[in-house]
């Protein structure tokens, strides 16, 4: 083949890739925006969904996601430090890493089988907030530890070695110098972890359940964005409910994921 | 929870067996069932607070409107495989069933087929909704669900030439019904006793009408409908309309969609 | 300050291990729900077993295992040609400026929750297969599209900076030599990115398997060994997600021991991915 043939043909390829994605979100976006009112993210669900809003399945969301971070967070950074900054070549980091990266292949449906027997039934947390949260923030650490751990690598030695030879400890290096440098790096790491946890469904189910009610305390149990779409979808109690559920759950997961990358794209322009 | 005068219920998830297992072991006043009691289960006494008909649903299009219990029992187990077989066009017939544990699935089983077997070919789905969708937009379908959820999207079809409605199950001649059942130990004590009489009250009785179940009041005397009870195997069915009751975190008490 | 130090390196190992730990805690509470019937059936019983049947007390899951297995096979055949192609378009041929813009664009997209993908592959996507080839729609087709396009972004992003790891010196070698930029493409490039390739293929081929959601919606999810790509099919994911609901005794612990042997095979893809990199290394 030609090397003008071969072009055409990978570039249309990639056109197909890109229009197929567009379509996706295209389809959720036109089908989903028009009922995506106010009254829509601010009242609760009538009828299972059929009529009424979303407000206690983004509650839901923000309290799950929002307790998974505050607990995978400062694990996985921490986690990071010791195994950039803390570890020769032992065998206690080897076994750490093992375990992050058995960790992250693993699938959401054993997070959420795994959380149904630890949290919601051997710790009696029944199905609630709390359950999901702790099988969440398990399912974000590898990211957070693998993100971590790159932009604390980036760090240039000599910011350590300056803070070394000026009489620093290694902990006190860590937390005024190696941390501020490489806070882009995690924020980026931390960001997409938010998006994987937002758009998680089968994990959640198990451990959160799926209850309409807005939840009042850690240990009810409450409904994310994803399941709710996932159950208006599936029983068909309200297409127009669904796609408008779907649209609020995409634009989260795209201003997330933009500021992420936006964070990572002024990062790497600072390096070059 | 849901307060009633001044007693608070809280109602566990679970499925039929489970409701008769807490009952049995104390754990919970009161079992549901969506089933009738079987074996050891039978120290428990049964209040029947209702009765749901499962429908056979296909395509609104789909000229079948009649199947004898026989043709629906070889439909299921693919010795009947197009609808030209009972009266319909020329087309593969795409059977949908419920999943294997779900009241709904017991009991189509124990009614319908024996001990002979749904087909493993059949398309499964986990929720009498998404088996409305299925059928709602496959023109050559069938399934089954609550009669409490069929809609104008699909056609319920008779069955030995009778249409399911409230009335042909409290005049006893639809077949396919199964019973819901509070089940207590001796001698319950007055809470649980003033929940069951309410359940059997005018204002129980027409919410459980309002969500599609046949109030046990409404049923004409002379006994519940007999549904045969071919199939030794112990049922898992689930208390009331599993719908909005028993996945994992459903709230128990809030009412199912499309009812 | 030395013993501070000392505590310090302490406390953070035990942070560190909280990892493993989770993964132990994992593989206990999961084994041991599942492994009775495992025991009781025995493993090959189990997972050779063609009926599945748990009300009357049949445990065989060979159908999920093979309809796993079609579902992932077809999600690769799709995802990897159309995925590797447009990473070598981004990568090799397209000018930059819109190369980084349509990267950004897919890395984005890989955001989507996989129920969306579900969801638009039940509403668009089965209906056609059914109009248009025959059958419920409900099928490995259907699944195997709908995956395919979800473990694009994957795909493009990885075999993307696998290319673009290549040592420009290698390209301009060849083309030095007077060959045609496909012919250094196919030549060279391809080649020396092999094993990153590979891993990437690995890596969609882990999410393919795992995936629950999206599959259940589309896949059909019936029993039997599909003997066509237009036949519904069951994949070990969906059913475990498809029968918790109600599941109890016996067909309960039948679940978890589905979820033993979906961990099993996530485990052997996972040290395939480990030996694929020390390859590459050497």
């Amino acid at each position: 083949m030609t090397d003008r043939r071969v072009t055409l043909l990978f570039a249309s390829i990639t056109g197909l890739t890109v229009i197929i994605l567009v379509v996706i979100i295209g389809y959720v976006m036109v089908n989903g925006l028009p009922g995506l009112t106010l009254p829509f993210l601010l009242e609760s669900p009538r009828e299972m969904g059929r009529t009424g809003g979303v407000f206690p399945a983004i509650v839901g969301t923000v309290l799950l996601t929002g307790i998974a971070l505050i607990i995978a967070a400062p694990v996985g950074i921490l986690t990071a430090v010791y195994l950039t900054e803390y570890t020769r070549d032992t065998w206690l980091p080897k076994i750490v890493r093992f375990g992050t990266e058995s960790l992250a292949g693993i699938p959401s449906i054993i997070f959420g089988l795994f959380g149904f027997l630890f949290f919601v039934i051997y710790l009696d947390l029944g199905w609630s907030v709390l359950s999901g949260a702790l099988t969440l923030s398990a399912m974000i650490l590898p990211t957070i530890v693998r993100t971590s751990e790159e932009a604390i690598r980036a760090v240039p030695d000599a910011y350590r070695e300056v803070s070394l030879a000026l009489g620093s400890t290694r902990w006190q290096t860590v937390t005024s110098v190696v941390l501020p440098s490489a806070k882009p790096g995690i924020m980026t790491g931390v960001m997409l972890a938010i998006g994987r946890a937002i758009g998680e469904t089968a994990a959640v189910i198990f451990t959160a359940g799926s209850s309409l009610r807005l939840p009042r305390t850690l240990l009810d149990s409450t409904r994310t964005l994803p399941v709710h779409f996932y159950i208006l979808a599936r029983e068909g109690i309200s297409l127009e409910n669904a796609y408008s559920t779907a649209a609020v759950l995409i634009l989260l997961i795209l201003a997330i994921n933009i500021a992420a990358y936006t964070i990572m794209d002024r990062l790497a322009k600072k390096e070059s | 929870m849901n307060e009633v005068g001044n007693i608070s219920i809280n109602v566990q998830g679970g499925g039929s067996s489970a409701g008769a297992r807490a009952a049995l072991s104390g754990v919970a006043e009161v079992g549901m069932l969506s089933r009738d009691l079987h074996g050891d289960e039978k120290t428990l006494i049964p209040t029947i607070i209702a009765y749901d008909a499962i429908a056979l649903i296909v395509h609104p299009s789909n000229p079948c409107d009649n199947l004898d219990i026989v043709e629906i029992k070889s439909i299921f187990a693919e010795e009947i495989t197009s609808w030209s077989e009972v009266g319909g066009k020329a087309r593969k017939i795409h059977v949908v069933a419920r999943e294997e544990g779900s009241g709904t699935r017991s009991a189509f089983d124990e009614i319908i087929m024996g001990i002979t077997e749904v087909t493993p070919g059949a398309i499964v789905q986990d929720s009498n909704g998404a088996v409305r969708e299925i059928v709602a937009g496959d023109p050559s379908a069938i399934g089954y669900l609550s009669l409490g959820l069929v809609d104008k999207r699909v056609k319920a079809i008779a069955v030995q030439s009778v249409l399911p409605s409230i009335d042909t199950v409290a005049n006893n001649t639809y077949k396919l019904v199964r019973p819901m059942i509070l089940a207590t130990r001796e001698g319950p004590g007055r809470e649980v006793m003033d929940f069951i009489s309410f359940c059997l009250g005018e204002w129980a009785q027409a919410i459980l009408a309002r969500e599609g179940l046949v109030p046990v009041t409404s049923v004409a005397p002379g006994g519940p409908p007999e549904p045969g009870h071919r199939d030794p195997e112990p049922a898992h069915g689930n208390p009331g309309l599993e719908h909005g009751s028993l996945k994992p975190g459903h709230d128990g008490l809030e009412p199912g969609p499309d009812n | 300050m030395r013993r501070g130090e000392t505590l310090v390196q302490w406390s953070l190992a035990i942070v560190a291990l909280s990892a493993i730990a989770v993964l132990a805690l994992i593989i206990i509470f999961i084994f041991k729900e599942g492994s009775p019937i495992i025991a009781r059936l025995g493993m090959v019983q189990f997972i050779t077993g063609t009926k599945w049947s748990p009300t009357r007390g049949m445990f065989g899951i060979l159908p999920m295992i093979v309809g796993s297995v079609w579902v992932t096979l077809g999600a690769l055949l799709i995802g990897v040609p159309i995925g590797l192609a447009t990473a070598i378009f981004l990568a090799e041929m397209a000018p930059s400026g819109t190369s980084q813009i349509l990267k950004s664009a897919i890395q984005l997209l890989a955001g989507i929750p996989s129920v969306v993908f579900g969801f638009i592959g039940l509403v668009i996507l089965v209906p056609l297969i059914r109009q248009w080839l025959g059958g419920p729609g409900f099928s490995v087709l259907a699944a195997g599209i709908v995956l395919g396009i979800m473990i694009l972004p994957t795909i493009v992003s990885v075999c993307y900076d696998v290319l673009k790891a290549v040592p420009q010196a290698y390209r301009e070698g060849m083309l030095a030599l007077g060959a045609t930029r496909w012919q250094t493409i196919k030549m060279v490039v391809l080649p020396a990115a092999r094993p990153g390739i590979i891993a990437a293929v690995i890596l969609g081929m882990g999410r393919a398997v795992g995936e629950t959601m999206a599959v259940i919606m589309v896949a059909g999810n019936a029993t039997r060994i599909p003997v066509s790509p237009l036949e519904p099919v069951r994949t070990l994911t969906s059913n475990i997600a498809l029968e918790m609901g109600y599941a109890v005794g016996e067909h309960r612990e039948a679940l978890f021991a589905t979820g033993i042997v979906l961990f099993i095979i996530i485990a052997l893809l996972n040290t395939l991915a480990r030996l694929v990199a020390r390859v590459e290394k050497v």
